[in-house]
């Protein structure tokens, strides 16, 4: 491991609850390129204490690539620049001595700023509580190898399912979708027998609930796809409008008001 | 404190049979006038939580984290076990039953192990039926892999994210409830305390992350499903979340302790690089299989690797266990790497570091077939450190992973306070002395669908739907003693002098890994009781948090979970002092053969010890519950 340090500019978006927010500008001296770039956030956090300043409000968690809790925008980049990374997973090397870093917070209408770089992400969870999981009740399920599923069509499913839930895809696209993490559930649970008795009740009442919640809709940009730290592929999308053209026009499920 | 452990009579096999059938019911129309508490939503809490609701109980669930799909069960890597049997080679519930309790050194109850059994193989069923994609063969039936301390292939997973997927399927399982109006969560919630009435448990006081104001929650029962407490060591592979707070409230308020000192070091993580360094990151052992663990044979020897001859390389684990080789359990691995790098012989910038060489492994299969196993692995260990592992050794180091020790529990997992349940790893139920890999995601589950869903409702049928409410005056006195706390960790904000908390976090876990480590003596512990009250002593006095207690304030919630941490250390370096043999995950280095491998002392030791708080500043009570075993008979591990 290369023992080198790296002198940075942080432009770091400050924000107390309604108020309006702003960049604050810190200067970082002797960064070790080995650090992660939270760790680099905690030696500005202890920094900022011991000045009798106040420490940046940032989420995260378990620091290696799963919980999805933690996340910003560096330089314009949900995750920042590394490809498959979340921001807990990228390491200082990535960046040059006397480099400019812009920090903000994932922004989305559906998102609110909570303070600093924390947003609210709960919409997420109101997405999945309209039909992101499979109505069967502890106890009731029958042998698991009762229903034999292709390896292709569990390995597909996986993909989808790989989904950590951090927002990234909503804060990379120009129109705030969550189509990306929408996509994913539904086609997690559509691709799998287990979930096709519900697939059209599922299809209709998420994307409801998407739209209730204040995301856009897809228009291709494929942003999502780029900055999604588990490499999530946009056709997660296309199943989705697929399940949801399917469900609107074949299915006699109304689409909940 | 009375420890009746509650276990059914009759055969192993037929106890948690007639348990259920013992328990009294809660009429189906009755369950609604019960509210059940439930923090946290990790495997066992969010499985307990939509269990619970599903009957049609009331439940208020508590996390302290933005979603319950953050908690840290997601970051299991490996599997989960099950006695399946699926692929025909002689597992049976009865071997998985040995093999978790032989794994755990004799020192978990042969009753509530066996059930963990009996329950595995409805945990795979209903995972399935949720939607979770586990791995599978061509034909289309469930895949299988092999782990430590079994001779079967019994472990079912997802990837190398199978705790994340048995997770969200829990999740989307509370999710299902919370719309159903059965479930409401409290997200960015913080138990801070336990609200005891009568003696009983009936809710809690909790601080609201996000502003920080105090709210004060009553119920028919408590359940803790708060994790584990490795965080005490500062660094460990636990999430930065992680702590013992919950549990250590409760235990204060009257719930036994059961041996804090089992704590379990995972042998592969990647080394500690810095004095900033958070948290480290675990290797999954399967590594193990194709890599050879070395280090030069030479003290200080400081060249590359690549230029280290073989004549001068010491393959210590193959030498010195010719049978298991790289192989090894966790503790006697993660012990030899320490005993190696004691000697000087440690390698990288710290010297706290061996080597794990996949160049003998790559020569023999070819690059393409170890990428095939470790491709992701590899990937994670180069994106971390920048060394790919198929050019140059890995480097790694044992870490702080996951603690046995946590709440005692009766057979119906209730602590010692009426009404307090303690589900997944925040008790001390099923894996004695040590864990086996694939076995903590089993036993969440199983204690969050499975058990806690039958066991709670004998409670409630015997307690009744009395009400009680939050202007009782037990929530104001206890709101108080918080608030004090919280004033307390304050009082140098605003001012400039002091340190952080991470500072003397970092402080308190070098004393406990030095002392309360791997490898422990009485001289090493009796000098951290020394050592650990005078850093309380200057962390109460010196600690600079900003902010106030009315806002959402992180290092405020840190400094709360380190105090906790800091008064918590002292049980488990004085039931480490206590347990004078060696066993599961721990060497007493008085208690060793010969030939320096772990003895351990059934005639002393073969008890779990709980201990009782007696009031601030009295020394704690040991109590002690005999360990009976009728089944199995305790043997020596031996892996020479």
């Amino acid at each position: 491991m290369a023992d080198k340090t790296i002198n940075l500019t942080l432009k770091i978006w400050r924000q107390a609850g309604n108020e309006p927010g702003h960049l604050e500008t810190y200067e970082l001296e002797s960064i070790s390129t080995d650090m992660s770039f939270l760790e680099m956030l905690d030696v500005l956090n202890e920094k900022l204490t011991l000045e009798g300043g106040e420490p940046v409000a940032f989420d995260h968690d378990c620091r290696e690539g799963i919980c999805g809790m933690c996340g910003a925008v560096v330089n314009g980049i949900a995750h920042g620049p590394e490809k498959e990374t979340t921001l807990c997973q990228l390491h200082m090397r990535h960046f040059r001595n006397g480099q400019t870093l812009v920090i903000e917070p994932f922004r989305a209408r559906a998102f609110p700023v909570v303070r600093d770089l924390i947003v609210d992400r709960s919409a997420f969870d109101r997405i999945i509580q309209a039909g992101g999981f499979i109505s069967v009740n502890s106890g009731s399920a029958p042998d698991a190898n009762a229903i034999p599923i292709p390896q292709e069509t569990a390995e597909q499913a996986m993909d989808a399912a790989a989904c950590i839930g951090c927002g990234a895809c909503v804060a990379a696209c120009p129109n705030a979708a969550a189509m990306l993490f929408v996509g994913a559930k539904i086609s997690q649970l559509a691709l799998l027998p287990q979930g096709r008795p519900e697939r059209s009740r599922r299809a209709l009442s998420m994307v409801a609930a998407m739209e209730r919640e204040g995301f856009g809709n897809c228009s291709n940009e494929r942003e999502c796809e780029a900055v999604c730290p588990k490499g999530i592929s946009i056709r997660n999308i296309a199943r989705l409008n697929r399940e949801y053209l399917r469900a609107t026009l074949c299915s006699g499920d109304k689409t909940p008001s | 404190m009375q420890l009746d452990a509650k276990i059914p009579s009759g055969p192993l096999a037929e106890k948690w049979d007639l348990r259920r059938f013992e328990n009294r019911l809660v009429n189906p129309a009755n369950k609604r006038k019960y509210h059940i508490l439930v923090v946290g939503s990790g495997l066992a809490g969010a499985s307990a939580s939509a269990t619970l609701a599903e009957l049609g109980y009331n439940v208020t669930t508590f996390t302290i984290h933005d979603s319950p799909r953050r908690a840290h069960s997601i970051a299991a890597q490996g599997g989960i076990n099950a006695a399946k049997n699926y692929q025909n080679d002689g597992d049976s519930i009865f071997r998985l039953f040995y093999d978790t309790i032989k794994g755990g050194d004799f020192r978990s109850r042969e009753a509530n192990v066996y059930r963990l059994a009996q329950i595995s193989n409805s945990i795979i069923d209903q995972c399935v039926a949720q939607g979770i994609p586990f791995a599978r063969e061509y034909g289309g039936t469930l895949a299988n892999r092999s782990f430590g301390g079994a001779q079967v292939s019994r472990t079912f997973y997802a990837r190398g994210q199978t705790g994340q997927q048995l997770l969200l399927g829990a999740y989307s399982a509370l999710m299902r409830q919370v719309a159903a109006g059965r479930v409401t969560i409290l997200p960015r919630r913080e138990m801070m305390d336990l609200v005891l009435i009568n003696g009983r448990a009936r809710g809690l006081i909790c601080r609201n992350l996000l502003t920080g104001m105090l709210e004060r929650y009553c119920g028919h029962a408590v359940v803790l499903a708060t994790g584990g407490y490795g965080n005490a060591y500062f660094l460990s592979t636990n999430a930065m979340a992680s702590n013992v707070t919950a549990a250590w409230r409760a235990h204060r308020r009257g719930a036994g302790f059961a041996n804090p000192c089992f704590v379990q070091i995972h042998p592969t993580c990647i080394p500690v690089h810095g004095d900033y360094q958070s948290k480290l990151t675990l290797m999954s052992e399967s590594l193990r299989n194709d890599g050879r663990v070395w280090v030069p044979k030479n003290p200080g020897d400081n060249r590359p690797p690549g230029e280290i001859p073989e004549g001068e390389r010491d393959y210590y684990l193959e030498n010195k266990y010719p049978s298991f080789g790289n192989l090894v359990p966790r503790d006697v691995a993660s012990r030899n790497a320490k005993e190696q790098c004691d000697r000087g012989k440690g390698v990288g910038e710290t010297g706290l570091a061996v080597y794990l060489d996949f160049r003998d492994a790559i020569e023999r299969d070819g690059l393409e077939v170890i990428l095939q196993k470790y491709g992701n692995l590899f990937q994670m260990y180069e994106k971390i450190t920048a060394v790919d592992p198929s050019r140059e050794p890995m480097m790694i180091y044992p870490a702080v992973h996951y603690t046995m020790g946590g709440l005692w529990v009766d057979y119906n997992l209730m602590s010692t306070i009426p009404g307090l349940f303690v589900l997944g790893e925040a008790n001390f139920s099923d894996h004695g002395a040590n864990r086996l890999g694939a076995s903590a995601l089993m036993q969440g589950l199983a204690d969050g669908y499975f058990i806690l869903p039958y066991t709670i409702g004998d409670f409630l049928a015997e307690t009744g739907p009395s009400e009680e409410r939050t202007d009782n005056p037990s929530f104001a006195a206890i709101q108080a003693e918080v608030e004090t706390r919280i004033a307390g960790l304050l009082h140098n904000s605003g001012s400039r002098g002091g340190r952080s908390v991470d500072f003397y976090h970092r402080q308190l876990g070098k004393i406990l890994w030095d002392y309360c480590g791997m490898a422990r003596n009485r001289k090493g512990l009796e000098r951290a009781l020394e050592k650990i009250p005078e850093l309380r002593d200057e962390y109460f006095a010196n600690v600079l948090v900003p902010g106030s207690g009315a806002e959402l304030n992180q290092s405020l919630e840190r400094a709360g979970r380190v105090a906790d941490f800091m008064e918590f250390a002292e049980i488990m370096v004085r039931d480490a002092l206590a347990r004078e043999e060696s066993c599961g995950c721990h060497l007493r280095e008085e208690s060793q053969t010969e030939e320096h491998e772990a003895l351990r002392d059934d005639a002393r030791f073969s008890h779990v010890a709980v201990w009782e708080h007696t009031g601030e500043g009295n020394t704690p009570v040991m109590h002690r519950e005999r360990l009976k075993f009728e089944n199995v008979h305790p043997s020596q591990r031996s892996y020479k």
